[in-house]
């Protein structure tokens, strides 16, 4: 019996959904939570002891938003690694991207993620399918299946379905089983460029993505879905625009969620001004107007969910032309300490709610009714952070496969010390 | 050998002040040092005199010429420049390498390396290609012109020649007002001309139709307007810009018919300008389109002194980025 207990001691229980900010202990037993308050150790004298001190005990972090690159493009990620950066950075629950190579778009494919997943086992992963066959905008993919198979949800992300009328019908099936479409949003006919469209294109003689692009997608999406009451989420928001359009749509009462990424909180296109490839994403950099619009729309409750984009690519591939380069950088194993700088830090958001907005906002929006709590009976997912820790960004240390970070060598505060799934200890900081 | 030795004879001002090993843009040039790229080009073209051709300035030196995109008279007069001043020089062009069957630039750039090269003269249709190469390699790195970003040496002999053309007239860049006209979104030449001439004073209207010229050019410090026939009285210099359809990716203007309309420079046009006025093209032509035959080939054109120019400017830069500043370095 005592093997199977754990007590975490003298932490600072961090509950968002309860709404809990107050010192005591955890005990886990059997993978579950079976208690949590201030005079609980006497109750299992013959448990293990984690001493905690000066730490916040907090679910485990879920992001709703990574690209773990398999089947397809294990050169960038797998499973395995991408899971183990996760837990690295404190994530036990994260959702993969299906534009993989070839796509996930049918349940063969959501089984394959999710064996592979159970194989690796240190954390769980929730395969996103694709809402078009081969994300080609065209035609729909199984989603039913895919539902039915495991999948959370469905994007063509890394695209927008372009077509308003396949996404009427998207949105309008994924209806009939309650499922959740994840959009990328992005006009493709405004688009096109390697970032965003602002004064610093146009001095690098790069081409543009207009922030129209982003806003004209979800002002689309938003008046089909105000027809269909689909359950839909916007991805990696970038604009001030694109706050104000789903601040409005909030107020008048249509449902609709919204991430946001820490570089889109913490970084502007001014950044690519030496066309550092680093810089590149999409969606871009943008102003530093957007940033703060981002910053108080994550504030005021518009955007719910903080995420991180995690987009793997080998050195290689980014020490390429920046036009010619890839997308994306790693988020996993950095997002913690950065959102902590962009939030917490500038006095926007305190641990109780920045913690929220990583673990309880994410299990709604994706209706996971065992995940983002430390609700007694719950499985023991946990992570220990230490808020004051401070710790230098080294890219040689990441467990992911790709290195690709503009954030190399920041000094960041707050650490993510050890990760619990299902009550066993998948991840301990060395240091 | 000394190369500012070999340059006695030539008097080469102020070039020890040099400390650059690349010419990567003209963004980040003082007034000083383009000053200086200009007074030595001033020096250097004396050399395409005389009846020998040539200056030890460089011997022993060896250039690649690294070309990812065709151009023939950027390459031709790199080449030329090269050779006047003693260095080899390589073509390397994407048709005859292994760049057409995938290699990076980073592995053609170490190849290039391991061969004990001195400089690369780089022509990408990337914006920013030299930029990366740069980091990429220890040799000097000189852009001969980067997808729409900047073509320096191109914004050099433009300056050049306006200089040659004012000076003895007795006016300074700081005097003029100079036009820059048509598909300026798309120019790399437009951006290195914007750089120079308002580092050296000059006022800069630019020119264009709004898809082409859009207003958020005004943040650079420059005037934009879409109506050239009232610019064109105020202006000392009107240099006409390519409309280059191989990067416009969407119509960006109804028909030739109306662009030349609008934004050509014809007969009609040239007697709006005041009566010295200079007209620069970057060449090729689309004659008909932005410019009439009579325009480009009449008086007013010094389209032709433009080409002798640039092999001036490119021995300079090639001297000045080799020869003083290895000497620098050692």
């Amino acid at each position: 019996m005592s093997q199977r207990q754990l007590l975490l001691l003298n932490g600072t229980i961090v509950d968002p959904a309860r709404g809990i900010f107050a010192p005591g202990d955890v005990l886990i037993q059997d993978g579950h939570i079976a208690q949590v308050g201030t005079r609980i150790r006497d109750m299992a004298p013959e448990a293990a002891r984690e001493d905690v001190a000066g730490c916040l005990v907090t679910p485990g972090l879920i992001d709703m938003h990574v690209h773990l690159r398999e089947p397809g493009q294990e050169h960038k990620e797998t499973i395995a690694t991408g899971m183990a950066a996760a837990v690295a950075g404190g994530f036990t629950t994260i959702c993969c991207m299906p534009n993989t190579v070839p796509a996930l778009d049918n349940e063969t494919q959501i089984e394959y993620v999710l064996t592979q997943a159970q194989r690796e086992g240190t954390c769980r992963v929730l395969p996103f399918g694709a809402i078009t066959k081969g994300r080609q905008g065209a035609e729909l993919a199984e989603m039913q299946l895919m539902h039915d198979a495991g999948a959370i949800g469905f994007s063509d992300d890394g695209v927008g379905v372009a077509s308003a009328a396949v996404m009427q019908k998207a949105l309008s099936y994924v209806r009939m089983f309650d499922g959740l479409i994840s959009q990328h949003c992005e006009e493709p006919t405004l688009s096109g460029g390697a970032m965003h469209a602002g004064i610093t294109a146009l001095r690098l003689g790069l081409g543009g993505i207009s922030s129209a692009s982003e806003e004209l997608m979800i002002a689309r999406d938003l008046l089909l879905n105000q027809r269909i009451g689909a359950r839909y989420h916007v991805q990696h928001i970038s604009t001030a625009g694109a706050v104000e359009l789903i601040r409005r749509a909030k107020q008048q009462g249509q449902a609709v969620t919204a991430e946001v990424t820490p570089h889109h909180l913490l970084l502007t296109d001014e950044s690519c001004g030496d066309y550092n490839t680093h810089y590149k994403m999409n969606p871009p950099l943008r102003s530093h107007a957007d940033v703060e619009a981002c910053l108080a729309g994550v504030a005021d409750g518009t955007i719910d969910v903080l995420a991180t984009d995690h987009a793997p690519h080998a050195a290689e591939e980014k020490e390429l032309e920046f036009d010619r380069a890839p997308f994306g950088i790693v988020g996993l194993e950095t997002a913690l300490a950065l959102y902590a700088e962009a939030l917490v830090k500038t006095n926007q958001l305190n641990w109780l709610k920045l913690i929220g907005k990583l673990t309880a906002a994410p299990a709604r929006v994706l209706k996971l009714h065992d995940s983002g709590s430390l609700a007694i009976g719950a499985p023991a997912d946990i992570t220990i952070i230490d808020p004051n820790k401070v710790w230098k960004i080294d890219p040689s240390r990441f467990r992911s496969k790709s290195r690709n970070t503009p954030f190399a060598s920041r000094m960041v505060t707050g650490q993510v010390r050890m990760t619990f799934v299902a009550g066993r200890c998948v991840y301990q900081a060395t240091d | 050998m000394n190369p500012a030795d070999t340059l006695t004879e030539i008097a080469v001002p102020q070039s020890q002040q040099w400390v650059r090993g690349n010419l990567l843009t003209l963004e980040e040039l003082n007034a000083s040092e383009i000053n200086i790229i200009l007074d030595t080009a001033r020096a250097l073209k004396e050399v395409s005199t005389r009846s020998i051709k040539k200056v030890p300035a460089l011997r022993g030196k060896v250039v690649v010429n690294l070309f990812f995109e065709d151009s023939t008279r950027t390459r031709t007069s790199f080449k030329l420049a090269a050779e006047r001043m003693s260095a080899d020089i390589v073509d390397f062009s994407v048709s005859t390498s292994s760049v057409s069957k995938g290699e990076t630039l980073r592995d053609t750039a170490r190849n290039l390396v391991a061969m004990g090269v001195d400089a690369i003269v780089i022509r990408h249709r990337s914006s920013g290609a030299p930029n990366l190469l740069s980091q990429l390699v220890e040799c000097s790195v000189i852009n001969a012109g980067d997808g729409s970003h900047e073509h320096p040496t191109q914004g050099l002999l433009d300056l050049y020649t306006i200089r040659e053309t004012f000076v003895p007239r007795g006016k300074a860049l700081s005097d003029l007002h100079v036009a820059i006209v048509g598909d300026v979104i798309h120019s790399r030449v437009a951006r290195s001309n914007i750089w120079a001439l308002s580092k050296l004073g000059a006022k800069i209207t630019l020119v264009g139709p709004s898809t082409l010229c859009p207003d958020s050019f005004s943040r650079l410090g420059v005037t934009v307007s879409s109506d050239f026939d009232a610019v064109l009285p105020t202006v000392d210099v009107v240099n006409m810009l390519r409309v280059q359809f191989e990067r416009i990716t969407s119509a960006a203007f109804p028909s030739v018919r109306e662009y030349s309309r609008y934004f050509g420079l014809d007969e009609r046009r040239l007697k709006l300008c005041k009566p010295d006025v200079l007209v620069l093209h970057p060449g090729p032509m689309n004659r008909g389109l932005e410019i009439t035959s009579p325009v480009a080939d009449g008086p007013a054109s010094a389209i032709l002194r433009q080409v002798s120019n640039g092999l001036a400017v490119r021995m300079a830069v090639l001297y000045l980025c080799i020869g003083v500043s290895s000497l620098r370095r050692s």
